[in-house]
C-alpha cells in the first residue's frame, strides 16, 4: 500500500519561527488529503520559507529568488497528475517575483500558492519587504519604510484569482483546512499566511497578529467579489482570516485540448516521424 | 546561370507576400533559391527591400548585382539602379517612374481591371515570370495554396494579365522541383518538433519570434505546449520546471532576452536540468539594430550565467544544420543534464532557401532517463559518479522515490549544504561533465583544398558567403580552404591544429567587430589568425563583398 506519510527533516529555522507551524499544517493537509509524497511537488524560490522542500519529504524544486511560480507552472503543465504547491515568502512572491505573480493569476493554472508573509526579509537579515508597513524602522530603512505596502489579497482579487485566502501560523487547525481547500481548488489558489519573524520583525509579532486576526463569520459569502474586496483591504486593528473569495473558473490546462483530454505531456510517446507531416508545407 | 531579383518599397506595400509567392514559384520551377530581406524596424514606410537569387546550382547568399528590380516606389530606383547587371531591367508602375530606361507598365490600372488595385504586386509577379520566360502554372498553384480564398481569384487574374503584358527576355527552362523552401527559424522549430520538444515558451523578440510562432502553429497538432509568457525570466524558469517534470523543453530569444535568462541559465547549471535555448542574434548592445544581423553574442553566451558550470554552445550554419543540430541539442542536453545553447542570427533566421528535404529518420531521440531499479533508501539526484552524470529520474514515476533539485549548493540528495568537502565534490562533478563534452564536440566542417595555404576560419551562418567566395577564389587558382565551426563551445581544436600547420595565412571571417572566434582559437588552441575580415554594419556578407575582401588578403 502506498504510504501518505510525509517525513520531516531538521530545519535551520530559528526557534519560534512561524515556518515550523506552517510546515506542520502542510504535512497534515497533504496527509489528510492522502496525496502520496511522490505525487506532490513543493516549488520554492529563495528565502527562509523557500527552504521548505529540504524539510519535508515531498518532491522539491528549490529554484531562484522570486521564481517559484514559473517552474511550478512548467511542472504542472507537463504532468497534470502531480499536486504542485508553490511556496515562498513575501519578498520572494510580491517583490522579486511580482511579475510572475500577476501573470500566474491571469493563467489560472491548477496549483496552490502558499505565501509565508512575515512582513520582513528574514534570510537577508531584516530589510523591509513589500508588505512591511510604511514608516516601520528596519535594519536597512533606518528612518522608516517610505513606500506603501503591497495589499496581496486585493492584488490577487483584482487580477482575477478564483481562490483568495488568508491564514495565520498561530491557528493550525484553520491553516490545515485552508491548505486543503487551496490544494483541492481547481485553479490557482492564493493563500497568504501570516507568520511572525521572531528575530527581524519586532513590530508584527505573534501577539500582534493574535490581537488582530479574526475568522470570517459563518454566514460570510465568499462568492461575493465586492465583499471579498472590502475584506482584502481590512488591515488595521482587525484583520480577517479564512477564505475571502472562492468561485469556479476555467483552468488554463483546459484551454489546451491535448492537455485536457490527453495523457500528461510527460507520458507522450516521442517519435520524430510524428513531426514529418509538417514538412509538406515547405514543398 | 545565376539571377537576382530585387523588390523594393515601403513597409506595408505587400512586398512580403509578393516575395513569398515569387520565391516559392521559382522553387516550384525547380531552381535553387535564396531569399534575403533587408527590413527597417517599422511597420509602415521606410525603405525595405528583398532580394531573391536563384540558380541551377545551390546558392548560399545574396549578390550585389541584380538582373531585375521591381520598384514599388521611386526611392527603390534611386537607391538600387546602379546595381543592375548589364541587360538588367527595372520594372515599375507608371506612377512610380517615367524614365525611358525603365520598363514602365500600367501595373496598377491592370490590377484594377482584374478587380482590385491591391493585386498590383501579382501583376508585377506575372510580368517578372514572363520576362524570365517561365510558365505561369506553378505560380498560379502557389497563389492558390498561399493566399486567402477570398483573394485568390483576383490575384490569379492579375497575375495572368501581368504575364501577358511582356515578352520573354531571359528564356529560362523549367527544372525538376524536389527540394523544400525554408528559413532558419522554421528549420529550428522543425528540429525541435522532431526531437520531441513538448514545451516551448518565449517572449516575442525580433528576430527570434518565428521560432515561437511556428511551435504555436503546430501546438495542437503535435501536442506541444507553447506559450507567450510574461518575460524571458519566466520563460527559462518554466522550461526548467517542465524539464524537471520530464518533458523536453526549449525557449529562445535574441540577445536582450537571453541576457534576462542568464540567472536561470545558471540555475540549469547547478540543478543539472537539461534545456535547449536558442539565441537568434541581432546587433547589440542593448536594443541595437532589431531587424538586422550580427554574430556578436558568441562570447556572451559562452560566459552567460554566473558561476562555473558546463554548457554547450552550437552555432547553426545553414537551414539543414538548424534542423539536425537543434534535434541533436535535446539529446546532448539530456545526456549530460546541461543547458545547450544554439546560436543563430537574423540572416539565417529570416533567409529563406532551398534545401534537401529534412530526413526525420535521421533524428534519434535519446532521453537518457534512468530506467529500472534504484538503490534502497532516498534517491540521490546528484549521486557522485565517475562520469559526473547522475542517474536522472522524474518525479511521480517511482513510488518510493522523491526528486529534489536545489539552486543552493547541495549534497547528493539535493539538500542544501555548506560543507566545504561536498561543495568541492559537486563542483568537480559538474566540471567532469564539461570534460566529457570536449569529447562530444564535432570538429568544424572542412571546405576547399586539403592542405590550403590560405585557411579561412569562420562559424555559424557565415558558412554560406564563405562557401561561395571560396569557390570563386579556387577558380582563380588560389590554394584556399576553410574551417566552419558549428559546435563552438567547448571549442574543438583538433582540426584547427592540423590544418594550421600547412597554412601560410589564417583568415578569420566573422560578422562582428572584435573577432571573437579568433579569441577562442588563441585561448583554446594557442593559434591566432593572421588576417581578420569583420563586418559589423548589421548586414550579412554578400558573396561579392566577401570575395573582394578575401582577394585583398589571400596569397
Amino acid at each position: 500500500m502506498m504510504t501518505c506519510e510525509y517525513n520531516l527533516y531538521d530545519p535551520s529555522w530559528c526557534p519560534g519561527c512561524g515556518n515550523y507551524m506552517i510546515r506542520k499544517a502542510l504535512k497534515q493537509a497533504l496527509e489528510e488529503l492522502e496525496i502520496p509524497p511522490h505525487m506532490a511537488v513543493v516549488v520554492t524560490g529563495i528565502g527562509q520559507a523557500a527552504k521548505m522542500p529540504h524539510y519535508i519529504g515531498a518532491n522539491g524544486f528549490n529554484g531562484l529568488h522570486g521564481r517559484a511560480l514559473p517552474p511550478a507552472i512548467g511542472i504542472k503543465l507537463s504532468n497534470k497528475e502531480l499536486t504542485v504547491i508553490a511556496e515562498s515568502g513575501d519578498g520572494d512572491t510580491y517583490g522579486e517575483g511580482g511579475n510572475h505573480f500577476i501573470h500566474t493569476i491571469r493563467r489560472n493554472v491548477n496549483i496552490a500558492h502558499f505565501v509565508h508573509d512575515n512582513q520582513i526579509y528574514g534570510l537577508t537579515k531584516g530589510q523591509g519587504s513589500p508588505t512591511t508597513a510604511m514608516g516601520q524602522v528596519t535594519t536597512l530603512q533606518y528612518d522608516g519604510v517610505k513606500v506603501e505596502p503591497v495589499k496581496p489579497l486585493a492584488l490577487s482579487l483584482t487580477m482575477g484569482a478564483g481562490f483568495v485566502a488568508r491564514g495565520f501560523s498561530g491557528d493550525i487547525p484553520q491553516l490545515v483546512e485552508l491548505m486543503k481547500e487551496a490544494i483541492q481548488y481547481r485553479g490557482y489558489a492564493h493563500l497568504d499566511i501570516f507568520q511572525p519573524c521572531v528575530v527581524w520583525n519586532k513590530v508584527n509579532t505573534f501577539q500582534w497578529y493574535k490581537d488582530r486576526v479574526y475568522k470570517l463569520p459563518e454566514d460570510y459569502d465568499y462568492t461575493d467579489f465586492n465583499a471579498a474586496y472590502q475584506k482584502s483591504l481590512e488591515f488595521g486593528d482587525k484583520i480577517p482570516t479564512g477564505i475571502l473569495y472562492k468561485v469556479e473558473k476555467e483552468i488554463y490546462e483546459d484551454r489546451f485540448q491535448f492537455i485536457k483530454d490527453g495523457p500528461p505531456l510527460v507520458d507522450a510517446q516521442l517519435d520524430p516521424m510524428d513531426a514529418e507531416k509538417l514538412l509538406k508545407d515547405f514543398y | 546561370m545565376n539571377y537576382s531579383i530585387l523588390i523594393g518599397g515601403a513597409a506595408g506595400q505587400g512586398m512580403d507576400t509578393l516575395a513569398q509567392l515569387l520565391t516559392k514559384s521559382l522553387k516550384r520551377h525547380g531552381y535553387f533559391v535564396f531569399k534575403h530581406s533587408d527590413y527597417m524596424s517599422r511597420v509602415r514606410g521606410g525603405h525595405n527591400f528583398i532580394q531573391i537569387r536563384f540558380s541551377d546550382n545551390q546558392v548560399y547568399t545574396y549578390e550585389d548585382k541584380v538582373d531585375i528590380i521591381y520598384a514599388l516606389n521611386k526611392e527603390t530606383i534611386d537607391l538600387h539602379k546602379d546595381r543592375l547587371k548589364e541587360g538588367g531591367i527595372v520594372l515599375a508602375d507608371k506612377a512610380v517612374g517615367d524614365n525611358e530606361d525603365l520598363l514602365i507598365l500600367e501595373l496598377e490600372d491592370t490590377a484594377k481591371t482584374a478587380g482590385n488595385s491591391r493585386a498590383v504586386t501579382s501583376v508585377g509577379m506575372g510580368v517578372i515570370l514572363k520576362l524570365l520566360g517561365l510558365d505561369p502554372k506553378p505560380a498560379l498553384e502557389v497563389i492558390e495554396s498561399t493566399l486567402k480564398d477570398s483573394i485568390v481569384e483576383v490575384n490569379k487574374e492579375a497575375f495572368g494579365k501581368g504575364h501577358e503584358m511582356v515578352e520573354s527576355r531571359f528564356g529560362l527552362e523549367q527544372k525538376e522541383d524536389k527540394r523544400i523552401l525554408i528559413d532558419g527559424n522554421t528549420a529550428v522549430a522543425l528540429g525541435a518538433a522532431a526531437a520531441g520538444c513538448r514545451y516551448y515558451c518565449g517572449y516575442p523578440m525580433t528576430p527570434s519570434t518565428t521560432v515561437l510562432s511556428n511551435m504555436e502553429k503546430w501546438s495542437g497538432e503535435l501536442g506541444i505546449f507553447t506559450e507567450q509568457v510574461e518575460d524571458e525570466v519566466a520563460a527559462l524558469n518554466m522550461a526548467l520546471g517542465a524539464s524537471y517534470a520530464g518533458v523536453r523543453a526549449m525557449t529562445g530569444s535574441s540577445g536582450g532576452g537571453i541576457a534576462l535568462m542568464s540567472e536561470a541559465l545558471s540555475l540549469a547549471g547547478i540543478i543539472e536540468t537539461p534545456v535547449v535555448i536558442i539565441n537568434v542574434q541581432r546587433p547589440g548592445p542593448a536594443t541595437g539594430l532589431p531587424t538586422r544581423t550580427e554574430q556578436a553574442d558568441l562570447r556572451f553566451v559562452i560566459h552567460s550565467g554566473h558561476g562555473e558550470f558546463p554548457k554547450m554552445v552550437v552555432s547553426l550554419r545553414s537551414v539543414e544544420d538548424a534542423f539536425y543540430q537543434t534535434a541533436r541539442a535535446f539529446n546532448l542536453a539530456e545526456k549530460y543534464q546541461i543547458p545547450v545553447i544554439l546560436l543563430s542570427d537574423q540572416y539565417l533566421a529570416d533567409g529563406e532557401t532551398t534545401a534537401e528535404p529534412f530526413d526525420f529518420k535521421r533524428v534519434d531521440i535519446e532521453r537518457n532517463l534512468h530506467e529500472g531499479d534504484l538503490p534502497e533508501g532516498r534517491y540521490k539526484r546528484y549521486l557522485l559518479t565517475d562520469s559526473g552524470v547522475s542517474p536522472r529520474i522524474i518525479p511521480g514515476k517511482f513510488e518510493d522515490k522523491l526528486v529534489l533539485v536545489d539552486s543552493d549548493e547541495h549534497d547528493e540528495y539535493g539538500n542544501i549544504t555548506e560543507s566545504s568537502l561536498v561543495r568541492k565534490s559537486m563542483v568537480d562533478k559538474r566540471n567532469k561533465k564539461g570534460d566529457l563534452l570536449e569529447g562530444e564536440v564535432q570538429e568544424p566542417w572542412i571546405m576547399g583544398d586539403d592542405k590550403p595555404e590560405n585557411l579561412i576560419v569562420c562559424w555559424g551562418s557565415v558558412y554560406g558567403p564563405v562557401k561561395e567566395a571560396l569557390g570563386l577564389l579556387q577558380k582563380d587558382g588560389y590554394s584556399i580552404g576553410a574551417l566552419v565551426y558549428g559546435d563552438i563551445y567547448p571549442f574543438p581544436t583538433k582540426t584547427l591544429k592540423e590544418k594550421s600547420k600547412f597554412a601560410k595565412k589564417i583568415i578569420d571571417v566573422e560578422n562582428n567587430s572584435t573577432a571573437q572566434l579568433d579569441g577562442l582559437m588563441r585561448e583554446f588552441a594557442l593559434i591566432k589568425s593572421d588576417e581578420k575580415i569583420l563586418k559589423y554594419d548589421g548586414r550579412a556578407f554578400s558573396v561579392d563583398e566577401l570575395y573582394n575582401r578575401l582577394k585583398e588578403v589571400v596569397e
